[in-house]
């Protein structure tokens, strides 16, 4: 299969821009995106089912946060010390969009030899800063909240934009 | 498909294609700039826009709005209008390319009844004004924003905006469409920041998008006459898979034969649902497991007996109590025999846009490759590539697959200038066996051990996420 060119890219009205996430074991770290400026996401506590923490990286500024759903601090994280959430974070953002995207999304020279999240940290000087999480919670709760949507036998005939693709087989 | 047709189907663009695409290049570099402040070019492709609309009831308030985006007092009814201009025009270019692929393969068409009075739009509350829907007035203030920002202007905050106006609306059965659209556009969006290389944008892509979705916001989602009753035996042709990040939707072309006789009808059955972004591949379908009869008879091949099915043209909405499985029923077989005798339902005007176009043929033929490695069948000299690049994860086909195709069951598409095949279904020469595939085998489950192994390695999404869904959500 070839690449489009840039001019096919501007022409065409059916590609694929992003390509789809990749699969992943989600028992661990079920929510990740990147969005509203940074690398966020949801982690599951090893001990506790009812709690998670709630973990950012910013993008440009590299600063982290890491607390629970109930706003209180992860005790792992300390100065520039990162807790093993935001390693977690940053590996499963990797499996699910490659490192490639989260490299530039958070403005992180990956340079050589980078394989995993927890390289692209060690790239950074990272420091720890309150961020918003409750807005993150929040947008996880929303992301479950797709899956109580019904199912409609209603066609949606914008769907034929966004044709399903193999990712890589 | 014979060689004959394909010929027919390639010959000379339609008259005016090239022109009417042109307008639309210039009002997409304009929506790549952004309106707020528009220059000189943007100006007089906005003005080309509100000519080419010249002779339709658009045109005197599409001239207007091209006049109000230069003094930069573009309201949200401005562009309301400049999308549906824009719309009428690749409307016009869908029917101009639908006609010649009806005349290339004899394929009858029941002509759109026209005249019909539109009802009110859907999600308006009764006594009010259909702009009285919350979720409709924060889309259009969001694509207002945007259009003013254009794509090389637009930011993470802008985009996180979408995300009110999108759980509006998908908390409204009847504006699905809107939420679907609205949540795709963002998430592309998202993803292209910050833009490195504005020649790399897809211009084209982002503006039928964005330009749905304003018509979308403004109401235009129904037209629907009231739907007709329909009962008969219902054969299976091929399923079209779709998805983006939050949703997934099975589209199943088939043939209907009514029952008490009558002509075949050509229709689709589409059924879809909600997802997020880690629900990948086959897992799909398992969000669809409120339709078993239909699922069982892609993954099983038959066809069916339904009965008082709501029918909306060519499409039928699935109801599955109204339906039984039915004998085995070979796609292949069913295209061969009846397509060529089937008619065609007409597209309703507001959903005409050539990515629309997607017109089931069978076509016997052997895959070469060309100058670029791309496949394509060969039906000695005429010849037409195949959209490998629309083979989804949920489904068997895989480009190896094609590459031994020996027949091709799929739907003739056209973009950026072309007519592709996007294979729905193939019968293949593997080992000097002969193997089939279809898109609808794993509907019910996969039944590729190494696919199942893969799938399994990475364990069950949708029984993760539900599982943290009732412990975190309903607090």
């Amino acid at each position: 299969m070839t690449e489009p060119t840039d001019a096919s890219r501007r022409r065409r009205s059916v590609l694929r821009v992003a390509p789809p996430a990749r699969a992943r074991k989600l028992a661990k770290v079920p929510f990740v995106e990147l969005a509203d400026g940074r690398l966020q996401g949801v982690v599951s506590s090893g001990s506790d089912v009812e709690r998670v923490y709630v973990s950012s990286v910013t993008a440009g500024s590299h600063t982290v946060d890491c607390r629970t759903n109930n706003n209180r601090p992860c005790g792992g994280l300390r100065g520039n010390l990162l807790c093993k959430h935001l390693h977690a974070l940053a590996d499963e953002a990797v499996l699910q969009y490659g490192i490639a995207q989260v490299a530039r999304y958070l403005r992180i020279d990956a340079g050589d030899g980078a394989d995993s999240g927890a390289d692209l940290l060690a790239r950074t000087d990272a420091r720890h800063e309150p961020g918003p999480a409750a807005v993150v919670f929040s947008r996880f709760l929303r992301h479950l909240a797709y899956l109580e949507v019904p199912p409609s036998a209603a066609p949606v005939p914008e769907l034929h934009w966004f044709p399903a693709t193999a990712a890589a087989r | 498909m014979l060689a004959a047709h394909l010929t027919r189907l390639h010959q000379d663009a339609p008259a005016g294609l090239a022109e009417a695409l042109a307008v639309v290049d210039g009002v997409d570099d304009a929506l790549t700039r952004g309106l707020a402040r528009i220059a000189e070019p943007d100006a007089t492709a906005l003005t080309a826009l509100a000519g080419a609309v010249g002779g339709t009831p658009l045109a005197e308030r599409a001239g207007e709005a091209a006049r109000a985006a230069t003094t930069g007092a573009l309201t949200e009814a401005h562009l309301a209008v400049l999308a549906g201009a824009r719309a009428a025009l690749l409307g016009a270019v869908h029917d101009a390319l639908l006609d010649r692929l009806d005349t290339a393969l004899h394929r009858s068409r029941v002509p759109w009844a026209a005249a019909t009075a539109p009802g009110p739009p859907t999600g308006a509350v009764p006594g009010q004004p259909a702009d009285a829907a919350p979720a409709r007035a924060g889309a259009r203030a969001w694509l207002h924003e945007l259009a003013l920002a254009g794509w090389r202007g637009a930011d993470h905050e802008l985009l996180s905006g979408a995300a009110e106006p999108v759980e509006a609306a998908l908390a409204e059965p009847a504006l699905r469409r809107l939420a679907v659209l609205l949540d795709g556009l963002a998430a592309e969006l998202r993803a292209g920041l910050p833009v490195t290389d504005p020649h790399r944008l897809p211009t084209r892509r982002w503006a039928d998008l964005w330009a749905r979705a304003v018509l979308l916001a403004a109401g235009a989602a129904t037209e629907a006459t009231a739907p007709q009753k329909v009962s008969g035996r219902l054969l299976p042709l091929g399923v079209d898979v779709h998805e983006h990040d939050t949703a997934f939707q099975a589209q199943l072309h088939a043939l209907l034969e009514p029952a008490g006789g009558g002509t075949v009808r050509l229709v689709r059955i589409t059924v879809g649902a909600a997802k997020v972004a880690t629900i990948v591949g086959p897992a799909g379908w398992r969000l669809l497991d409120a339709y078993p009869v239909l699922l069982t008879a892609l993954a099983e091949r038959r066809a069916l007996t339904v009965t008082d099915l709501p029918s909306y043209g060519g499409d039928l909405h699935w109801v599955d109590d109204g339906a039984e499985l039915a004998e085995p029923a070979d796609p292949f077989a069913t295209a061969r025999v009846l397509l060529a005798g089937a008619t065609a339902a007409a597209t309703p005007p507001l959903q005409r846009h050539p990515a629309a176009i997607a017109e089931p043929v069978l076509v016997e033929g052997r895959v070469v490759r060309d100058d670029d490695g791309g496949l394509m069948v060969d039906l000695d000299g005429p010849t037409i590539p195949l959209a490998a690049d629309r083979l989804p994860a949920a489904g068997p086909l895989t480009p190896a697959l094609l590459a031994a195709a020996t027949t091709c069951l799929g739907l003739l598409r056209w973009d950026d200038g072309r007519w592709r095949l996007q294979p729905l279904a193939v019968r293949a020469t593997v080992k000097r066996q002969s193997v089939e595939a279809h898109n609808g085998d794993w509907a019910r489950g996969v039944t590729d051990a190494k696919v199942a192994k893969a799938e399994a390695r990475s364990g069950d999404a949708v029984a993760v996420l539900r599982e943290r869904a009732g412990r975190l959500l309903r607090r």
